[in-house]
């Protein structure tokens, strides 16, 4: 009984080979039921998103398994069962173990800290539980997956601080402003960043969104789009004075907002604060503005800076939860071993009370002319010896303790109980 | 039993000022939550020591300097708290249990006997006029606390380096706001304690203003305040030139506290 992981991800297959050992859609469910009907196989769950496609299971021999394994995948997805050999990573064990929490934790994204793996996880293990693939192993470790990822994002900050710069432009509007929802949003120009952004401080909810831009037709059809006003791109200036948040990407070949004009503008919104992000190259944005007070300019490196220093930090956090990590790790792994005392109780009572009845059923043909009764007290008497004998290891079985591993081992070895289980 | 109180709510200052620091470098629900308890612990205490003095002295007790910087932490405290409840701000504590610390601790220095009080100060006024004053300078304390945090945020912001305490100070609009509407809240009431002071000086000194370096002081700071509003209706100095200008009036306020009791001038120093 041990886990076993095999898959891949962003970090070892490109694109096209992840899609094509991906599960999809009803490949998914069909996939799933044919991987636990695998013999070398007693519990099952896929996890397919588009940076990885992981299987994990419940496994006896990990060497089998992993052949089994491959071939079930070439034939699944139809492709050459030797390409697959140096194309995917297996764990086994306590690094599966700690592969599956490492994931859930969101240590193995693309983007470490991105919280969407942790919901995939939890789908995929609810569809195994739904199928039923799974039992005492993989749901404990599943649950376990969820709560070491929990845990990681509250004890962290590997979550915190936005490494997308329209999130980064998102996360400085609200440390500039109290209330985005009294806030107006002006997006200067167009292009797909600009536009991310504005998208991002919609969804977090202004009050209103103003479109310009130097054709006006554009400016119409991109505020229908995001549900605004479009503006003529000569009176953008006029608007800025009840405007909070700009984002401009225009492609101007010289600033099309000078110091002076800001100034002007500042006078009339009597100094209340305006955060402008420029994200077009060349800068549209006399860089000087950022200068006046009250003025918060960004451009496309000082916001790239910002994403820099969080995605630094993430690493550092990165490190705290790979600390967590091994914690809970050893909490779980004492949990499996727990586990495997049972079988080690069972076997150890089989054998005992095999040898009782051997040596009774040598005994009683000995000795002549003996009564039920007699029969009854001699085999009484065994009884109660093997009980007596073997109580003592159940119960240091039995008991969760540190060595708990070792134990298993010594009775198994002490009382000639052999590795098969069952 | 009113010595053992203030002890003891210095005792709690102290602990609450300690965690708050630390909570500058490393912050949690958990610290948050035991610094809030022992700044509130403290805080009951040093009500019970006050009400305890007014029983035994039988009037409002600010009239020794232990009593009065005692008074002035505990309006600071109460401010803090009224605040706390408004805007949830832990990390103000940062910016304001220190000074709290140190007043007390001063405070704990001087002399706390109870004198029987001179005729002059044996009025109606004594209590009317001083609260005034306290509340409006612990309010201005406030605003001075409001406006450190302000400027260090601004700093993060315009700087484009976004450490350090970037994530949890609060946003740059919330902080100016704050300290607007603590400026808004000190500044009639000094002015109440200046028209109280007058009509005080007048009923015993027969003169509504004596020019004593307290009323002059109290002045300067009260022009200093009038220019933060005016500047900010008028001309919308808002944000950084607000936030400097609470520090500076503030500070006008802690030197001519100090200045006047130190060179012992004028009808303001205690006996």
């Amino acid at each position: 009984m041990k886990v076993f992981v095999v898959g891949l991800n962003h970090k070892i297959a490109d694109v096209d080979v992840r899609e094509k050992l991906a599960f999809n859609g009803p490949k998914l469910e069909e996939g799933l039921t044919r991987f636990k009907e695998l013999t070398e196989i007693q519990e099952a769950i896929i996890l397919s998103t588009c940076n990885r496609v992981e299987l994990y299971a419940n496994v006896t021999d990990a060497g089998l398994a992993s052949e089994s394994v491959k071939t079930f995948l070439s034939e699944f997805h139809g492709i050459n069962r030797g390409s697959l050999d140096n194309a995917l990573y297996i764990y086994d064990d306590i690094d599966a173990v700690r592969h599956i929490f490492r994931v859930a934790s969101s240590l193995d994204s693309m983007v470490v800290g991105e919280p969407q793996i942790l919901g995939q996880m939890k789908d995929a293990f609810e569809l195994a539980l739904t199928r039923k693939t799974t039992g005492i192993l993989l749901n404990k470790l599943m649950k376990k997956a969820i709560s070491v990822a929990k845990r990681v994002r509250t004890e962290t900050k590997i979550a915190e601080n936005a490494v997308s710069i329209s999130f980064a432009a998102v996360e400085l509007a609200k440390k500039i402003f109290t209330d985005l929802s009294k806030k107006v949003v002006m997006l200067l120009g167009a292009g797909e960043m600009a536009e991310l952004a504005a998208k991002h401080l919609i969804s977090s909810g202004v009050k209103e969104v103003l479109v310009s831009n130097r054709t006006y037709e554009r400016a119409c059809e991109l505020s229908k789009e995001f549900k605004g006003r479009p503006v003529k791109f000569d009176e953008f200036i006029q608007e800025m004075v009840h405007t909070g948040i700009i984002i401009c990407s225009t492609g101007a070949p010289a600033y099309i907002l000078t110091r002076s004009q800001m100034q002007k503008v500042m006078k009339e919104r009597k100094q209340r604060p305006v955060f402008i992000i420029d994200i077009s190259v060349p800068r549209n944005i006399d860089p000087e503005i950022n200068d006046l007070d009250n003025v918060y300019l960004y451009n496309v490196d000082d916001l790239q800076g910002v994403v820099d220093a969080n995605m630094f930090e993430r690493q550092k956090e990165a490190e705290k939860a790979e600390k967590i990590i091994e914690e809970e790790l050893a909490s779980f792994l004492k949990w499996q071993s727990s586990l495997d005392s049972v079988p080690t109780i069972v076997a150890l009572r089989e054998k005992a009370e095999e040898i009782k009845r051997e040596e009774l059923a040598k005994l009683f043909p000995k000795i002549q002319g003996m009564g039920e009764k007699e029969k009854e007290a001699i085999e009484y008497m065994a009884t109660a010896i093997v009980n007596k004998l073997i109580h003592p290891p159940t119960a240091a079985l039995k008991e969760a303790s540190e060595d708990k591993d070792a134990i298993v081992a010594t009775i198994r070895r002490l009382y000639g109980i052999n590795g098969e289980e069952k | 039993m009113a010595v053992l109180l203030f002890e003891l709510a210095l005792t709690f200052y102290f602990a609450a000022t300690i965690v708050s620091i630390t909570e500058l470098f490393k912050s949690s629900k958990i610290t948050s939550r035991i610094m809030l308890s022992l700044a509130a612990v403290g805080f009951v205490l040093h009500t019970a020591n006050i009400i305890f003095r007014y029983v035994t002295a039988g009037h409002i007790p600010i009239t020794n300097p232990h009593e009065a910087t005692s008074f002035f932490s505990w309006c600071i405290v109460l401010i803090f708290f009224i605040l706390q409840f408004r805007y949830k701000i832990v990390l103000l504590s940062s910016f304001i249990m220190p000074i709290v610390f140190i007043l007390m601790l001063s405070s704990s220095m001087l002399s706390r006997e109870i004198k029987p009080l001179s005729p002059v100060l044996h009025s109606y006024w004594l209590g009317i006029h001083t609260v005034f004053a306290f509340l409006g300078n612990a309010a201005f304390a406030m605003a001075f606390g409001v406006g450190s945090m302000y400027l260090v945020q601004e700093h993060y912001v315009k700087s484009k380096r976004l450490g350090g305490l970037f994530e949890r100070l609060p946003s740059l609009q919330t902080l100016d706001e704050i300290n607007y509407r603590l400026i808004t809240f000190g500044f009639p009431l000094l002015t109440l304690a200046i028209i109280t002071g007058a009509l005080w000086a007048e009923s015993a000194w027969g003169s509504y203003w004596n020019w004593d370096p307290r009323e002059t002081w109290s002045l300067i700071t009260w022009f200093i305040y009038a220019i933060v509003l005016h500047a900010r209706l008028v001309a919308g100095w808002r944000g950084r030139r607000a936030a400097f200008l609470s520090i500076i009036g503030f500070l006008t306020i802690i030197i001519a506290f100090a200045g006047i009791q130190l060179l012992r001038k004028g009808l303001h120093v205690f006996p």
